[in-house]
């Protein structure tokens, strides 16, 4: 009896530059198997579907358990985690492609280095005074770490910002993994230092304005992170810094 | 002198940790990392972190977490370090703490602790079960703070190649290779500090992520540093079993109440929830009366190898045992325990709060690593090695909680260190070896490319990760060690005849792996060679053949120096730091 296979179709690109072609796969299944672990074995034996020879498909992965963010794509046109993509659940053939909304490295591999900068911009850090001995931190209820710990557990994989309309190069929008975690630094008893300037960051171009409310984020994030709620919360903190910093002009 | 130029590979807790003191400090700090450093391996710790602030009135102490870690490492840990780390421990939370990390709370507003393998204390505490990445984001946090303000130069997307040696034998610098432009280049720098992790791909599936590979501490072995205790390798108890890798179930979930079952019947057909309390057998709780779910990992791994194995009580005779928490309350389990469940039902399907989960020992972590002083300098002037590539805290077995606290503690010492190191650096001579460096490494890039073999890298992969697994985890026998070094050699002469299908020079990542593979086989030999030559059984290093410890020969340190001989490394064996506690019988199941 033939063993049972599972049909990928891949976008393959050799570079920024290089034109975009799409490549079959008939991977044998496995019990259990996810979209990285076809890719691997895609690795060892990298032969199509018509029995061309080809090379490994270049992705990012590292965790391949859904909490370092590497490894988003797009699969059967939903922007998701490749780790946690279990091919029993997905429709054949299974379409893979890399992420739109950012600049193509090579194949599934794109660049995401703006979260990054982004997250400097919004100084998304605790200014503590130095890391010698200044004894316990503030005290926190555990209400207020139930409400922070939701933000704090966002891997930075861009699925929001993919799929968010407003998040392109007309409008800079920061977009909802950014507005998140200022709301996280802002709502801590130290980190609201820089509460304000936070904010102002937000008040600029591409600022949270460009909010359009599709309300995509919430629905794609992995980890479930309340996002907009967390952009109105948001939204309201920066109107009200705008009319203070208004009247104090 | 003008402040000193540091390199840290490496941006996982003990990396990050490093640049940090190096940016307060005043030095300048290039930091190397495959990944963007915030997707770093240490994100995938889970359970906590720990330190004895005795905050439960229990009257822990420093001093019984040091003894904790001592006896739970079986006595092979050098005692002076350990004992610094765990006095470290609590000022190390309180930090983290002020950094932002959001540690669950008790209702005053304290920090929550929670108990761990190993110890009878609540010890640990913990943010959820993501603590790594909680802990991991506020590091990554705070030096991102530091980069912005010009003090850090991060090269993330670079892979460490090697360390550049001039010819005093002093560490100069290290050659990368850009992973999208597949551009080599060389980087000078005063000291060099490796915080590259653990070694899990060697055996091909584990715990680990991708990037665990260990090449870059094998690079450095292969230049002459000397690599400790490699035999010592960690087989999480409970993990749940994947195609692509082997899902870490946490400790914390024991920790919380979960626990270990099969079946008493083997072969039992009824739905598991409708099993009797007494046709169960929780067979650590028997076993362990006094640690119960909470023996240290290797003496769980043992126990569920021993009941699926020898007494073939596996869930439907499948090498699986129960974890069990569904008798907990569903608001207790989310809140602390978030994220791991999610995990468990995202990957297996099933709703951990309703039903037992399935697990399965798995490897886990690398107790050995890098030789390194009690300042984390290895023999080699200048390379020091933090976190998971050095030997340093946790003897023969790894204690739950500990990782993320060496990882810290070891990158907190290490820059303050490399800076005085620094500091009194004689100036090199002539380029200090820089251009030779990247003749030797361009020559084996060169040389990959152009293999015209037919041997795929990621299948000798494979056959590399079955015969470690196989020979070299939980249950280990002369016989098999010696078969497994034969088949890495076979490997190792295979890989010469490697072909690459994809030559370009543009993001190749089996370029990339195919390097990293040559320096896996050459690790993997330290492994089960020092394996095969420690004739005792300690912690997780376990031989049928000889069930008892033996201090009189063994309690040393193993050394292992590359010889680019056939016959693999030259060992050597170092007396132990025993000066604080006496080495004594390590006896889980018995009052000790």
């Amino acid at each position: 009896m033939a063993n049972k296979t599972v049909s990928f179709e891949i976008k393959r690109q050799a570079s920024p530059d290089a034109p975009a072609v799409w490549e079959s796969f008939e991977i044998e299944w496995r019990p259990g198997m996810n979209v990285i672990s076809a890719m691997m074995e895609i690795a060892g034996n990298p032969v199509t579907a018509d029995g061309h020879c080809t090379t490994p498909i270049t992705y990012d992965s590292n965790c391949l358990e859904e909490i370092c963010g590497s490894c988003a794509m797009r699969i059967n046109g939903k922007a998701r985690m490749a780790c946690s993509s279990l091919v029993d659940n997905l429709e054949q053939p299974i379409r893979v492609e890399p992420l739109s909304k950012f600049p193509l490295v090579r194949d599934l591999q794109v660049d995401r280095s703006v979260l990054f900068e982004n997250l400097k911009a919004v100084k998304a850090w605790i200014p503590i005074d130095g890391t010698y001995d200044l004894g316990a931190g503030p005290r926190v209820l555990p209400q207020e770490q139930e409400a922070s710990y939701p933000l704090s557990n966002c891997i930075s994989c861009t699925c929001c910002m993919e799929v968010c309309p407003q998040f392109n190069e007309d409008t800079n929008f920061v977009g909802a993994a950014t507005i998140a975690q200022v709301k996280l630094f802002n709502s801590h008893p130290t980190g609201r230092v820089l509460k304000e300037e936070r904010l102002r960051a937000l008040a600029g171009d591409g600022g949270i304005q460009e909010c359009g409310f599709a309300q995509n984020c919430v629905e794609v994030c992995p980890k479930s992170i309340p996002l907009t709620n967390t952009i109105s919360d948001v939204s309201r903190d920066v109107l009200i810094q705008k009319a203070k910093d208004f009247l104090r002009n | 002198m003008a402040s000193p130029r540091i390199i840290v590979v490496g941006g996982g807790l003990a990396g990050l940790s490093a640049v940090i003191k190096i940016a307060e400090a005043g030095g300048k700090v290039d930091l190397f990392s495959i990944v963007p450093v915030k997707r770093s391996h240490s994100v995938c710790a889970q359970g906590g972190i720990n330190a004895a602030k005795n905050l439960k009135g229990e009257g822990d102490t420093t001093w019984k977490h040091f003894d904790d870690t001592i006896y739970g490492g079986d006595f092979l840990a050098n005692q002076t370090p350990v004992k610094l780390m765990c006095e470290a421990a609590p000022a190390i939370i309180d930090l983290l703490d002020r950094m932002g990390v959001t540690f669950n709370r008790t209702p005053e507003g304290l920090l929550d602790f929670r108990r761990f393998g190993g110890t009878l204390y609540n010890r640990t505490a913990f943010a959820g079960a993501t603590t790594g990445q909680q802990l991991l984001y506020a590091l990554d946090e705070q030096v991102r703070r530091h980069e912005s303000e010009g003090k850090v130069k991060k090269y993330e997307g670079w892979e460490f190649l090697s360390t550049v040696i001039d010819s005093k034998g002093i560490a100069r610098g290290i050659t990368a290779l850009d992973l999208r432009t597949m551009e080599l280049r060389s980087f000078p720098a005063d000291a060099v500090i490796l915080a590259t992790g653990g070694i899990g791909a060697i055996f091909g599936k584990s715990t680990n992520s991708v990037v665990c590979t260990g090449s870059a501490q094998s690079a450095v072995y292969q230049q002459g540093v000397t690599y400790a205790n490699g035999e010592c390798i960690q087989v999480h108890p409970t993990c749940i079993p994947g195609e692509d890798k082997l899902r870490l179930m946490s400790e914390s979930a024991r920790g919380e109440g979960g626990r270990v079952w099969v079946p008493r019947a083997a072969g039992d057909k009824r739905p598991v929830k409708s099993i009797p309390e007494t046709e169960r057998f929780y067979f650590l709780e028997e076993w362990y009366p006094k640690y119960g779910n909470l023996v240290p990992r290797d003496i769980a791994t043992r126990a569920i190898h021993k009941v699926v194995y020898e007494e073939g009580l596996g869930i439907d005779g499948q090498p699986m045992v129960y974890l069990d928490l569904s008798h907990i309350d569903r608001a207790t389990l989310d809140r602390k325990l978030g994220g791991i469940l999610d995990i468990y039902e995202k990957f297996v399907g099933d709703d951990p709060h309703n039903v037992p989960m399935k697990i399965f020992p798995g490897m886990h972590y690398t107790m050995g690593g890098l030789w390194v002083d009690f300042n984390q300098m290895t023999n080699i002037p200048g390379i020091f090695a933090i976190g998971e590539c050095d030997y340093q805290y946790h003897g023969a077995n790894r204690l739950g909680a500990n990782s993320l606290l060496s990882c810290i503690y070891a990158g907190f010492i290490s820059g303050p260190n490399a800076i005085s190191y620094a500091q009194s650096l004689p100036a090199q001579e002539g380029d200090g070896g820089h251009a030779a460096e990247l003749t030797r490494q361009a020559g084996i890039n060169t040389s990959l490319l152009n293999s015209k073999g037919t041997e795929n890298p990621f299948k000798l992969w494979r056959e590399l990760g079955d015969v470690m697994t196989k020979h070299a985890t939980v249950i280990r026998y002369n016989k098999g060690l010696q078969q497994a070094d034969e088949k890495i050699v076979e490997l190792l002469s295979r890989y010469r005849n490697v072909n690459l299908s994809d030559k370009s020079q543009w993001a190749n990542t089996s370029f990339a792996f195919a390097r990293q593979l040559k320096n896996m086989l050459e690790l993997s030999r330290v492994v089960v060679q020092g394996a095969r030559l420690r004739d005792e059984s300690r912690g997780a290093h376990y031989k049928p053949d000889f069930p008892e410890r033996d201090d009189e020969r063994f309690l040393k340190t193993t050394k292992a120096s590359y010889t680019g001989d056939v016959t693999g490394p030259r060992f050597e064996y170092e007396e132990v730091d025993t000066q604080f506690i006496k080495p004594r019988p390590r006896r889980y199941d018995a009052a000790s």
